[in-house]
Order: C-alpha cells, then structure tokens, then sequence
C-alpha cells in the first residue's frame, strides 16, 4: 500500500475519534476535570505553608496525572466495542498497525495533552517554582503519551470482558511505575536547579518504544479479545 | 448506479466453502461436520432457533472468531492463508450498531469507508444514503435516528463498500415492512449480478431466485 493511503487512513480514523469524543464531552472532560480537584484539594489537606506544598508538588502533579490517565484508559476501545465499530477495523483489508496508532494518539489529543497543557496552572495553585514548570509540561507531554499507550495494551485485552476495571489497572500500573519515577524525578531535579535532561531523555526513549512496539501488542490483544 | 458497476469489476470466482466445521460454546455442541458452498451469484440463508449457533457461524466465516475445527476454503484455498484477499471481497454487517451514535451517517460512512482505502468519496457515500431512504438525514447524529435508521445506516455500507460476498446478520432486525422488501430487492440484484450472500434471518425470505437454507440447531443439514 502507498504511504499516501496508509496517511489517509491515520487521518481518517483519528479524525472520527476526535470528533467523536468532542461530542461526547465527558470523555476527554472526566479526566481533566479530576486532575484539577484533586490538585485543588491537595492544598486544603496539606495546609497552605508554600515550601511543604512545592517539596510534594512534582510527586502529587505526576501522580494524580497518572491517575486521570488510568482514569480515561478503560473507554478507549469501549464504545467502539459495545457498537461493533471495533469489529469493522479489525475486518478491513488495511493493516491495523496505523489504526490502532491513530485511536492511541487520538486518546492522548483528548487527554493528555489539554492535561499537560493545564499542568502549569495547577504547578501555581501547588506553589511549584518556576524553575521546574518546563520540565512538568514537557516530562508531561512525553509521559502521559507513554502512559496513553500502555494504558492502550490494558483496554485492549480487558475490552471483551464485562468487568474489566479492576484487571485493567492490576495489568497497567506496574507498567505505569517506571514513568511516574523518571517523570517526577525530572520535575524535582529542576525544582532544586539540577540537570533534569536525563530523565527526559529516558522519557522520551520510552516514547519512542511505546510509539513503535505498542500498537502491536495492542493489535494482538484486540484480535484476541475480539475472538469469542 | 456507479456504486453497483464498481462492484461488478471486483466480482470474479467467489467461492466460500465449509468443510466438516464444528464449534462449540460451554461444552455445548453449536454444530459438527457442517459442509455447505456459496458460489457467486447464490445466497444461503442460515436457519435456526435462538441460540443454535448461527451468529458464532457468520463470524467463524467472517475471520473474526478462530473458535472452530474443520475447514473454511475461500476460491479453493483455506481462509488462513488469503486473509488480506478474502477482506478485501468481504462486507460483514453484524448485529451490532456498526456506527457510532455521536457521528452523522455522514461521518460514519466516511470512516468505513477510509477503512477500506476509499477516500473523498461522498457522491457515493450520498447516494447510498439516499438508496436507503436516508437523504436529509446525512448530517444529523445517529442517537437522534430510529432503530430503523440507524440500522439502514449500517446496511448503506452495502452501497459504497464494493465486495463480493455480503454476510450478514439478521440484516432485517428493526426494518420496516417496506425496507425489508427493499432489501430483499437489493440482494436479489447483488446476487444476479454475481455477487455471493450469507445471511442469517429468521424472517420468510421471498426471494427472487432460488436458494439455500442451512439449519443449524437440529442435525446440521443443508
């Protein structure tokens, strides 16, 4: 097939999804707006001294964006399985590789990426020096779209399953572990004025593996879920 | 009527053949040593009581479901082996919704679409759309269609997907009087055109030509 069509299909089913989840609304506002309270709350149980605040700011930003992320993974193949969509991707004659890509990124646009976008106003509402705001927004552009994909693999396997909740954060959160440490890590560094771009580096290595090998795994467990 | 000529240039030796297939589900026995053929330019109805089977058959045929033992050749060679060629003939309209309900037919049939390599073609999308019955409705969201609707709005893939073999699963399912005779017009043509249906329905079908049935349930025979 020529690259021009497989573009096209990119476009095609990342579009769909996009809209989709736009109309919907609570797809890509549940997440978001999970994050905001509970960064929110985290001053009113802590209490307002600003250096306690920044000492927890990177570790409580990284989680709860981590927990928003585990939030929103569970929907990604839902819909698509509850309406039968799923079962024409996986009967068209073009492969599925760019197609699952394109639902993972897709997902990301809706959560991720507004999640890190805002990262900055809540790092305010958590006293996080601005030293450390650029490494928070990219450590989590980078790591939320890893975690986008992991997440990918998880609802791709539970999707067939009635209640698959509960599995799903049981199969992706030891996956999770290794981003939420070298994410939070990178935040803290340039908080105290060291060198973050290692980390960052780590986190873009994952990145690029997550981006190149995941939606294979992820093909693989649609077929297999599917297949009942 | 373009649609149905770009269907006829992909027509050419269809042949789906099931050899000595048996499936179960929970130990219990779906159907053994099924044997049937659907050539081009026939249709078979599959038959059968509630739960006898006929829905894990179409998807076993469909290559979505590896939950059989025995045979299924397309054009002579098994299904395994010619996975890419036998989708690209291939149009499976389950019992799902198949579309989205936040989308518009519109959307909806422009994503399948992509999905089988066809891009910018709304004439074709539209004219499908108005074949079922659904001009003016092109740019609504499907939840605020009928049942109906929303299912012609699946069977409009039948009119801007080109395949040779059309399966199909309860196709008939919340259609008025009216469309199923429709629909029943519209296989009738595909299938004197060449084209190849598999069909479960538990509706009478009056049908133009003749045809098999397969019941499933009782002694699989044809």
């Amino acid at each position: 097939m020529s690259d021009s069509g497989l573009a096209k299909l990119v476009v095609a089913v990342l579009r769909r999804d996009v809209m989709a989840s736009l109309r919907r609304g609570s797809e890509w506002s549940n997440p978001l707006v999970f994050f905001v309270m509970v960064c929110a709350l985290f001053p009113l149980g802590i209490g307002p001294q600003p250096d306690r605040l920044a000492e927890l700011a990177p570790g409580i930003l990284w989680v709860v964006a981590l927990l928003a992320s585990l939030l929103a993974t569970d929907s990604l193949f839902r819909g698509d399985f509850d309406d039968a969509t799923l079962e024409q991707m996986l009967l068209s004659h073009q492969p599925l590789y760019p197609q699952v890509l394109a639902k993972t990124l897709a997902h990301w646009l809706m959560t991720g990426l507004p999640l890190s976008i805002l990262s900055p106003v809540l790092g305010v509402l958590l006293q996080l020096p601005a030293k450390g705001m650029l490494a928070l927004m990219v450590s989590l552009l980078l790591g939320t779209t890893v975690l986008s994909f992991i997440g990918a693999i998880g609802a791709a396997l539970t999707v067939g399953l009635r209640k698959g909740g509960l599995l799903l954060s049981l199969i992706v959160l030891p996956l999770y572990i290794p981003v939420l440490i070298f994410g939070s890590s990178a935040v803290k560094s340039a908080v105290e004025g060291g060198e973050y771009f290692p980390q960052l580096a780590m986190l873009g290595v994952f990145y690029l593996v997550a981006l190149a090998l995941s939606p294979l795994a992820i093909c693989g467990a649609l077929r297999i879920s599917v297949d009942q | 009527m373009s649609v149905r000529r770009q269907a006829g240039v992909v027509l050419a030796n269809t042949g789906l053949e099931v050899k000595r297939l048996y499936s179960d589900r929970d130990d219990r026995v779906l159907f053994a040593d099924l044997c049937f053929q659907l050539d081009a330019g026939q249709l078979v109805q599959i038959a059968g009581p509630n739960g006898s089977g006929k829905t894990s058959l179409l998807r076993i045929l469909a290559g979505l479901s590896s939950r059989y033992e025995g045979e299924v050749l397309w054009q002579g060679k098994s299904l395994l082996k010619q996975r890419h060629e036998y989708l690209q003939q291939l149009l499976y309209i389950g019992h799902g919704a198949g579309i989205k309900a936040v989308l518009s037919p519109l959307e909806n049939l422009r994503w399948s679409c992509a999905l089988r390599g066809l891009n910018n073609n709304d004439d074709k999308i539209l004219s499908a759309l108005e074949k079922v019955g659904l001009s003016g409705f092109e740019e609504q969201a499907c939840h605020s269609l009928s049942a109906g609707q929303q299912r012609r709005v699946n069977l409009a893939r039948l009119f801007c997907i080109p395949a040779s073999l059309w399966v199909l699963d309860e196709p008939f399912t919340a259609i008025d009087q009216r469309g199923v005779t429709e629909i029943e017009r519209w296989l009738s043509e595909f299938v004197s055109e060449g084209g190849a249906v598999l069909l479960t329905t538990h509706h009478r079908l009056s049908f133009a030509h003749e045809f098999k049935i397969v019941t499933l349930g009782e002694a699989a025979n044809v």
